[in-house]
């Protein structure tokens, strides 16, 4: 008989705004810091700030508990030039800045073959607190490998989701809590690990898709994301379908001014354009990213989106699949849609997966 | 690979699984493969003669493991509640490595359909299931 440790979802998550009373002041977070470096965690969020042709990726890794290890695979726009722990306050401080419910109007939006063999390379190897984060290059099966041999125990959608990743960027960030560690911190379950990474690009990229990784087709993914660029951007999918835009607007001085006193946010501009998109879905329909231009130029891609696959022209689709939204107008600069963002994480259980399988823990 | 060419523990209790649910003799192979792509079987439903040995190729082509268990629906129920970590012993319940190949010989006694599915955690309820039927030559 053999059982299987359940999937533990990993978590990348924020706390809610009402947690947050003090918006204008670093000091006004510490409540939500641990004395072990920790910050509380609410729901899976996100930030993706674009600014000089790089983005910041902050999330935040919440600590599942247990006697094991667990982990998460999330796909990379690029290649991060760096990784490190993220500012304390960075995505509390987001959500307080931000309503709850969704603007009336928005901006104007709707705006492959896996890699082959060869293996896997190793880019960098980071540790953050209890976190060891590997980023990895590879094309979707290679990752998948990797992933086995170091204790990943991979859900049936993965062979896909991989694919769909690694057709577009070949980079993987995976990224393990070592419980003893975590335990040694003082850290317990629901606590996360800020991280921060940053990887220059054309334009922004956020994965979603891979946020249903291991879930079942009718479980709800929820979910905040937070655009910060240096102006108002495009993106696709349109919103509808489980994707709704609820802030869309100049960012104000005091947030920029809390942002850019935490920790690694030193790049923070002097104005930029703010931009929540909420998430509410079922698994089964989250089977794209978000794709941004904040170049100016309203042309998210299509490809970038994962809603048409790499053989097909980017310029001229024929046919959109029905995200539910509106489809993009190219030509239309109006307010109209808007959409996404996202967070990652695979969840994985580590280690023992020959020995215990699930049916038999139950 | 160690599967064997007998199929005697559940040929009986599968008379009355749907007998003659395809034509009698349709398209029935003695040699067949099924390949797994993206967790699901391809195809998901064969036709094999009952009482002939079928040589059936497994082709795994996702990154991940799986399993190929054939039978009866009291097989599957003892599957889905806990069996081997690894299956090679039996030519019915196989095991197939990622990215890798398992040939398996049966013989389907009787005529019936039965199902084959993956009973690895999340893997039926992700699609892994697929119909086989065995009809008179």
């Amino acid at each position: 008989m053999r059982k299987l440790i359940a999937l533990l979802p990993a978590c990348i998550a924020l706390v809610g705004a009402s947690l947050f009373h003090e918006p204008s002041s670093a000091s006004a977070c510490a409540g939500l810091i641990g004395s072990n470096g920790a910050v509380n965690l609410g729901r899976t969020t996100t930030l993706a700030a674009y600014h000089d042709g790089v983005e910041h990726y902050v999330t935040a890794f919440e600590f599942q508990g247990g006697g094991g290890q667990f982990g998460s695979l999330i796909p990379l726009p690029g290649v991060p030039t760096n990784v490190e722990r993220g500012g304390d306050w960075t995505l509390q401080r987001l959500e307080k800045e931000t309503p709850a419910t969704p603007v009336p109007g928005g901006p104007a939006t709707g705006g492959g073959a896996a890699g082959g063999a060869g293996g896997v390379s190793v880019l960098q190897e980071v540790r953050i607190d209890a976190l060891d984060l590997t980023v990895l290059s590879g094309g979707g099966p290679d990752v998948a490998v990797w992933a086995k041999e170091h204790g990943f125990r991979l859900s049936p959608d993965a062979p896909e989701v991989l694919d769909f990743y690694a057709s577009r960027s070949p980079v993987f960030l995976a990224a393990v809590f070592d419980s003893a560690a975590a335990t040694a911190r003082g850290q317990t379950f629901g606590d996360g690990t800020p991280v921060h990474i940053t990887m220059p690009l054309d334009n922004p990229w956020v994965p979603l898709r891979i946020l249903g990784l291991g879930k079942r087709a009718e479980d709800f993914i929820r979910a905040d994301v937070f655009l910060l660029t240096d102006e108002g951007p495009e993106f696709l999918p349109a919103v509808g379908n489980g994707l709704s835009l609820t802030y869309y607007g100049q960012a104000s001085d005091s947030l920029l001014n809390d942002l850019r006193a935490d920790a690694g946010m030193g790049w923070m501009p002097d104005s930029a354009w703010l931009t929540k998109l909420v998430i509410s879905s079922p698994t089964g329909k989250l089977r794209y990213d978000l794709a941004v231009d904040a170049s100016g130029e309203g042309r998210p891609s299509l490809m970038s989106a994962g809603l048409i696959p790499l053989s097909v022209s980017d310029e001229a689709p024929s046919q959109l699949p029905n995200t539910g939204g509106t489809p993009r107008n190219l030509s239309d600069n109006g307010f109209e849609t808007a959409a996404i963002a996202a967070s990652i994480l695979v969840l994985v259980a580590l280690g023992g997966w020959r020995s215990t399988r699930r049916r038999n823990a139950r | 690979m160690r599967v064997g060419a007998s199929f005697l523990t559940f040929a009986a209790g599968v008379l009355t699984l749907g007998a003659g649910a395809c034509g009698v003799g349709a398209d029935a192979s003695r040699e067949l493969t099924i390949a797994i792509h993206y967790s699901h079987f391809v195809p998901d439903s064969v036709t094999v003669p009952a009482g002939q040995p079928v040589a059936i190729t497994l082709r795994n082509e996702d990154p991940i493991e799986h399993e190929w268990i054939v039978g009866p629906p009291d097989v599957h129920e003892r599957h889905r509640t806990g069996t081997e970590p690894f299956h090679d012993q039996i030519a019915t319940e196989v095991t197939i490595p990622a990215l890798e190949l398992r040939t398996t010989t049966v013989t389907f006694e009787r005529p019936g359909e039965y199902l084959y599915i993956c009973h690895l955690p999340g893997h039926e309820a992700y699609g892994m299931v697929g119909r086989l039927h065995a009809v008179e030559d």
